[in-house]
């Protein structure tokens, strides 16, 4: 089959591999009909995520169509037509019983590795590195899925592949940092970041009920489609002062709640921002995180800062004196998609959102390296990327 | 809870046991400075060096022979007893290995799958089989050092169910070995707790399990990934393997 590997920073090709195939009772192999560049696959190309191996199959987004179950697998029948989660849970531990899937204990064969620079491990997660377990992803033709009689959720008829590919990862993931805000009525949500999950936060903050979403970034593209599609206040944070306009906005008290949709590889133009580019630079830091200060720094008192931006590292001057001095909460993590994809299901039957509206970019899979760059480097007006085998 | 392994009085005790009275490192030792007098007195021999070759000679034998005249006129013995489990696990000697994991089944059912020893292969990577021979002795395979197999005998010698299971290899056996495997709650729906103890000599004493851990290979991380194993198996159903999945 074909298949999008990994060589190196900068180097994704499109090779022919084997087939995968059963390997454990519970898997089941599922031929792909739509997948998708996520925005933490940029970390992979850049070379910010250790334990890469060459020939790696990348790609956590994908959905499909069943065509091989394992015999333990009482769940799926070939022919069933599925989405799959980036995480991978074995449904039966503690800390999938309750509910915190990419948590699961079972499922990084690997684990030992996340342990040594965690302490603990989390689950497993497809085409991610092999401190996360080192499964082969889903930019190909099929795709191993283990534990397939958990994750894997059938699709209802007439609804597009298009329509519910983002189940996968960035409408849940979105949802679930608009959904740790703890959102009341009337409360003033600020997202940093306007890319996919950014999209899918500002989405669901109004789902949750928010009074006010304001959104920031430097693309116009992307505060274009927050603004018109999604219905946010916008600031581009090249042409104000963040913190000031937020202020300003806010009556002088600022958000209830910042999201950072940014993660570790912030582009910004502050003091902290050029300190981060040079210590990565050097290797000094393994992540930039203008977007996380920023977000602590303008969060009103007791207010909550929710992260589903991934980071890797350790982290250098955090403002912790700032999330301390105001009493924030500060949550974050791995997606636990196995908890939010039903009820997302639902709302997308019931015509409550469409989330193909982030989609500028329809191409096949063989394109791929080329759309990994146009999507880094944002050019063409791109937010995401879907490929089609 | 206890957790050092106790040994009930031995019947067997008093038995004849093998002559050996020297540790496996007193051993090479001997073996290599008898070599080294041996080949420079026969160097030299006109000049008195007959008695350094004959002294490198006795040396050689002691080490061969893991056996010292002298040691057994003074009843000095360093071997640690390579048959008797009691001594050669006393104390501080040996390999001692304490981990424990938490796994969300009840303790009947942990308690009964480890209890079947035949089982342990499933989860113990260096074992090849455990076969059972009665109801408490059992005859264990294991991978040894450069691809050979060591087998030895094992019987349970305190068990209480729902709670502890130890064993220990039988006296004479090749490998020395114990082990025990704790059961315990870990509170309401939260699973049990299992802390298993191993304890063994490994081939080439401690200095042996020192070089052991400079390649990656210390015991506490092998029962560790074990555990690990055992608990996947028996609360997901399966280990988890990327092994025999394409890559580019």
């Amino acid at each position: 089959m074909k298949a999008l590997c990994w060589y190196g920073t900068n180097d994704v090709r499109v090779e022919r591999v084997p087939d995968p195939r059963i390997l454990n009772p519970r898997d089941a192999i599922v031929k792909i009909t739509l997948t998708a560049i996520c925005g933490s696959d940029l970390h992979l190309l850049d070379g910010f995520i250790p334990t890469m191996k060459r020939g790696d199959i990348l790609g956590h987004e994908f959905m499909g169509e069943v065509v091989d179950v394992g015999p333990e697998n009482k769940k799926l029948k070939v022919g069933d037509r599925v989405v799959v989660p980036f995480t991978i849970a074995c449904g039966r531990c503690y800390f999938c019983e309750r509910q915190l899937w990419s948590a699961c204990d079972n499922s990084n064969p690997n684990a030992w590795m996340l342990e040594e620079l965690y302490g603990f491990s989390g689950s497993g997660l497809f085409g991610y590195s092999h401190m996360m377990g080192g499964y082969a992803g889903g930019q190909a033709e099929y795709v191993r899925v283990p534990f397939a009689d958990v994750g894997p959720y059938k699709v209802p008829d007439g609804l597009a592949d298009e329509q519910v590919l983002f189940l996968t990862d960035i409408f849940p993931t979105g949802y679930m940092a608009a959904e740790n805000c703890s959102i009341t009525p009337g409360d003033t949500v600020a997202v940093w970041g306007c890319g996919p999950v950014g999209q899918f936060c500002i989405a669901s903050a109004w789902l949750l009920g928010a009074g006010r979403v304001i959104a920031i970034d430097r693309e116009p593209e992307r505060l274009q489609m927050a603004a018109a599609r999604n219905k946010a206040e916008v600031i581009d944070l090249t042409q104000a002062d963040v913190y000031e306009k937020l202020k300003d906005m806010t009556g002088g008290r600022g958000p209830d709640a910042c999201i950072d949709a940014v993660g570790m590889e912030a582009h910004g133009n502050t003091i902290g921002d050029w300190y981060d580019k040079a210590k990565t630079a050097t290797m000094m830091a393994t992540d930039r995180l203008g977007a996380l200060r920023q977000a602590i720094h303008c969060c009103r008192k007791g207010g909550t800062v929710s992260i589903p931006g991934v980071y890797g590292g350790l982290l250098d001057k955090v403002p912790m004196g700032a999330a301390f001095g105001k009493g924030l909460t500060l949550k974050m993590g791995q997606t636990h998609v196995h908890r939010y994809l039903p009820l997302l299901m639902q709302r997308i039957e019931r015509g409550e959102i469409d989330p193909s509206f982030v989609i500028t970019h329809r191409l096949r899979l063989e394109d791929a390296p080329d759309a990994y760059r146009t999507f880094r480097d944002k050019k063409d007006g791109c937010v995401k990327v879907v490929l089609r085998p | 809870m206890n957790m050092e392994l106790t040994f009930p009085e031995d019947a067997r005790e008093g038995r004849v046991r093998s002559n050996r009275n020297l540790s496996g490192f007193e051993r090479w030792a001997s073996i290599v400075a008898g070599a080294g007098l041996t080949a420079y007195g026969m160097s030299r021999l006109k000049n008195n060096g007959w008695m350094y070759a004959g002294l490198g000679g006795l040396l050689l034998r002691r080490g061969v022979t893991a056996h010292c005249d002298l040691y057994e006129a003074f009843g000095i013995n360093t071997a640690g007893d390579a048959g008797d489990t009691r001594a050669a696990l006393r104390g501080s000697r040996g390999v001692n290995v304490l981990e424990s994991v938490t796994i969300n089944r009840s303790i009947e059912e942990l308690y009964r799958f480890w209890r079947n020893l035949e089982n342990l292969p499933q989860f113990m990577r260096h074992l090849e089989s455990v076969e059972k021979v009665t109801d408490t002795i059992s005859h264990w395979k294991a991978k040894g050092p450069g691809g050979t197999t060591v087998e030895w005998n094992a019987e349970i010698y305190n068990e209480e169910p729902s709670k502890l299971i130890a064993w220990r290899s039988i006296e004479g056996s090749d490998v020395v070995s114990a082990g025990s495997v704790n059961f315990d709650n870990a509170g309401p729906g939260r699973g049990t707790r299992v802390t298993v103890n191993l304890q063994y000599s490994p081939p080439g004493g401690k200095i042996g399990a020192r070089i052991a851990r400079l390649f990656g290979r210390d015991a506490a991380t092998e029962i560790r990934e074990d555990l690990r194993r055992f608990k996947q198996l028996v609360e997901a159903g399966e280990v988890p393997t990327t092994s025999g999945q394409p890559r580019g």
